[in-house]
């Protein structure tokens, strides 16, 4: 058999710079990695001697695509450090603005970087003059999601009402209200999607891994909720982490791997959607089953079709949230909540759009001392490696091309923030 | 023949070229008008190695970055240096605040001589710059003045008057008013002072007014007893390059 060497140098529609390797001989796959090549960023240094009042601005900048992510995760850290009690009203606000950062991350992804795979397109420029209904659509509901965002935050990428505490300034119920109206005149276009992606077929591909994902018993965990291992069937607190997250350096890339229970682990909309499907809503389950996406999916390739699923029940989500406080009434008036200490830890942990994020803070005196910042695309990196290798010998006797085209799609399915994932840490792990 | 465009991108968060898709109303009229001939963020094909417009996100922190802005440089006849990371080094300065041995031991411990790292530059002082695109991020407005005007061949229009003045046009209560610090007196206009209008205080983003002691709102200041140079300390989170900071 013929030897195969694959090597994608900066893979493309991807958020920062990665390369692909795959080497074959004799039929043995003997390489197989995702190589990250951005360059370090080193955040938690940055953060060190920063105040509490600023530090979700610095972290905010980690990444432009999940810019309220790390916002929020970075904001329950510090709240959670100095003491700081969310009102209802603010933890319900929070809730929308994220989900319409899913919303404007799982479009972009689906639609802009993961389906020219599926029709044999380089990107969505030249599917703009093949397929115009389609691209206007998308950019349309790209549109919509960023406005959830600018309403609340007063914008996606860096938001700036998201405070300590809570909001420096509530949006005009009249302003939620027409909010409200206008994502649901969009209501087809969810199910245009849906149609969609349940003709964009995925290469048959299985692997059993483990899946990490936020677990909440009151709702499908995006903003808050314990840490959930698919393999021990267990919860932990997000400030006890570290019992089941591991990190390890690898000399090839600028990002660190992590495991739980075993050598790797998944975290991101596929994962989620296995560990808590059932408190799908009843809109979304139908799209996973219009799009043939069952609990446990094991292709990872279909983790696209988990966000096209999250798109419709963030979509729900959001118009049941935003109702409810219009019901329930609040106060546009309210102050942020003040710190009750200076000093302390304090650990947030969100599902952003590609996964799990944990923002790990030590205050003293009302300044950072130590940070640790745990990103997704680190999570995934160990398990893209092991989907590379494990996938790798159906392709070796493919065509060049094709090989590369597949192990692309591959990568991609993660959805890899490579920016985010170039901040390392020096704890040292037991 | 269309123009052609290109983006990179290098110590950032990719958030401008994000801001560029977020064009959504514009988009397929400004694909229409240029060829985009390389975009990794966004696609895959490559079609073309010289630019007529180079789009350059991020600061230099790395021996490799500063070898590879030289190269666009050679390969581009305007280079557009976009965002705060590129045009003033944004966050990515304050690890110049620090001994870069200490960052680099703090981060990667005993990996710490692995990894590439050099204390952080803006684009303009690596290579020749030709215009600029301020903020963290850009404003969507801007990205698309400075865009039509280039196509047109005619220089953009971007401010040089603090954020004052757009904040008072949006009838804002004054920053200062609420007991903040804000650098809106110093910092360069062009964003409709957002930040205070959703509450906040000017971070700075956009760099400073290009003389800040005449141009900047000296009367706001001195009616609170404060001078240029007290708002200028407060510089670090994105101007840490600045001699305003030092």
């Amino acid at each position: 058999m013929s030897d195969m060497n694959v090597k994608v140098h900066h893979l493309t529609r991807v958020e920062g710079h990665g390369n692909i390797v795959v080497n074959s001989k004799n039929g043995e796959v003997v390489d197989a990695r995702f190589e990250i090549v951005e360059s370090p960023r080193f955040f938690e240094a940055m953060l060190k001697g920063r105040r509490w009042q600023e530090v979700q601005y610095i972290t905010s900048r980690i990444c432009g695509i999940c810019a309220v992510g790390h916002t929020s995760t970075s904001l329950q850290g510090t709240e959670m450090a100095l003491g700081m009690k969310l009102s209802d009203q603010a933890r319900a606000l929070r809730k929308v603005v994220f989900f319409g950062e899913e919303l404007q991350s799982h479009i972009l992804h689906a639609y802009f970087l993961a389906a020219p795979d599926f029709v044999g397109a380089p990107s969505v420029i030249p599917l703009a003059a093949t397929a115009p209904d389609i691209v206007k659509r998308a950019l349309k509901l790209k549109k919509l999601a960023n406005k959830v965002c600018e309403v609340i935050a007063g914008r996606h990428v860096h938001p700036i009402a998201m405070v300590p505490g809570g909001f420096s300034k509530y949006p005009d119920p009249k302003t939620l209200k027409a909010l409200k109206e206008e994502l649901l005149s969009y209501s087809g276009d969810v199910d245009e999607t849906v149609k969609l992606f349940a003709t964009l077929e995925a290469p048959d591909y299985h692997r059993e891994t483990e899946f990490l994902s936020l677990k909440n018993p009151k709702e499908y965990a995006f903003y808050e909720g314990d840490i959930y291992s698919s393999d021990t069937k267990k919860t932990v607190k997000q400030i006890d982490y570290r019992s089941l997250i591991k990190e390890t350096m690898v000399d090839y890339s600028t990002s660190k791997h992590a495991h739980a229970s075993r050598g790797s682990y998944m975290v991101g909309a596929l994962a989620r959607f296995n560990n808590n499907y059932d408190q799908l809503h009843p809109r979304a389950k139908r799209a996973a089953e219009a799009m043939k996406i069952k609990p446990v999916c094991y292709n990872t390739f279909m983790a696209t079709h988990a966000q096209v699923v999250e798109t419709v029940h963030c979509f729900e989500e959001a118009v049941a949230y935003i109702d409810r406080l219009l019901e329930k009434g609040y106060d546009v008036n309210e102050e942020p909540a003040k710190p009750t200490r200076m000093s302390g830890r304090g650990v947030g942990a969100c599902e952003v759009p590609r996964g799990l994020l944990i923002h790990d803070y030590t205050y003293e005196d009302g300044l950072i001392k130590d940070a640790n910042l745990i990103i997704p695309t680190n999570q995934n990196l160990a398990n893209m490696d092991a989907d590379l290798r494990a996938f790798a010998p159906a392709v070796i006797s493919k065509p060049h091309s094709e090989a590369e085209l597949l192990f692309e799609m591959l990568i991609r399915a993660y959805d890899p923030c490579i920016s985010c994932s170039c901040h390392l840490l020096h704890v040292e792990w037991v | 023949m269309k123009p052609k465009v290109a983006f990179f991108s290098f110590t950032s968060c990719e958030g401008c070229q994000l801001m560029f898709l977020n064009l959504e109303d514009e988009l397929l009229d400004l694909l229409g008008a240029v060829e985009i001939v390389n975009f990794r963020e966004a696609m895959k094909e490559v079609t073309s190695d010289e630019y007529d417009v180079c789009f350059i996100e991020g600061s230099v922190t790395t021996h490799s970055d500063a070898e590879e802005v030289k190269k666009l440089r050679e390969r581009s006849k305007i280079v557009i240096s976009f965002g705060a990371c590129a045009c003033i080094g944004g966050i990515n300065a304050i690890k110049n605040f620090q001994p870069l041995e200490d960052v680099r031991k703090y981060v990667y411990d005993g990996k710490w001589q692995t990894y590439d790292t050099i204390p952080t530059m803006k684009l303009e002082e690596v290579i020749k710059v030709d215009a600029y695109i301020h903020g963290c991020p850009p404003d969507r407005k801007e990205i698309l003045e400075v865009v039509t005007s280039l196509l047109l061949g005619k220089k953009p229009n971007i401010p040089d008057y603090p954020v004052c003045v757009e904040c008072k046009l949006a009838e804002n209560v004054c920053v200062y008013d609420k007991g903040l610090m804000c650098l809106g007196p110093v910092t360069r206009a062009g964003c409709n002072a957002i930040c205070p209008t959703f509450g906040n205080k000017c971070l700075g983003c956009r760099g400073l007014v290009s003389d800040p002691n005449n141009n900047a709102q000296k009367d706001l200041l001195a009616e609170r007893g404060l001078t240029v140079d007290d708002v200028l300390k407060e510089f670090r989170m994105f101007d840490g390059l600045s001699e305003a900071s030092k």
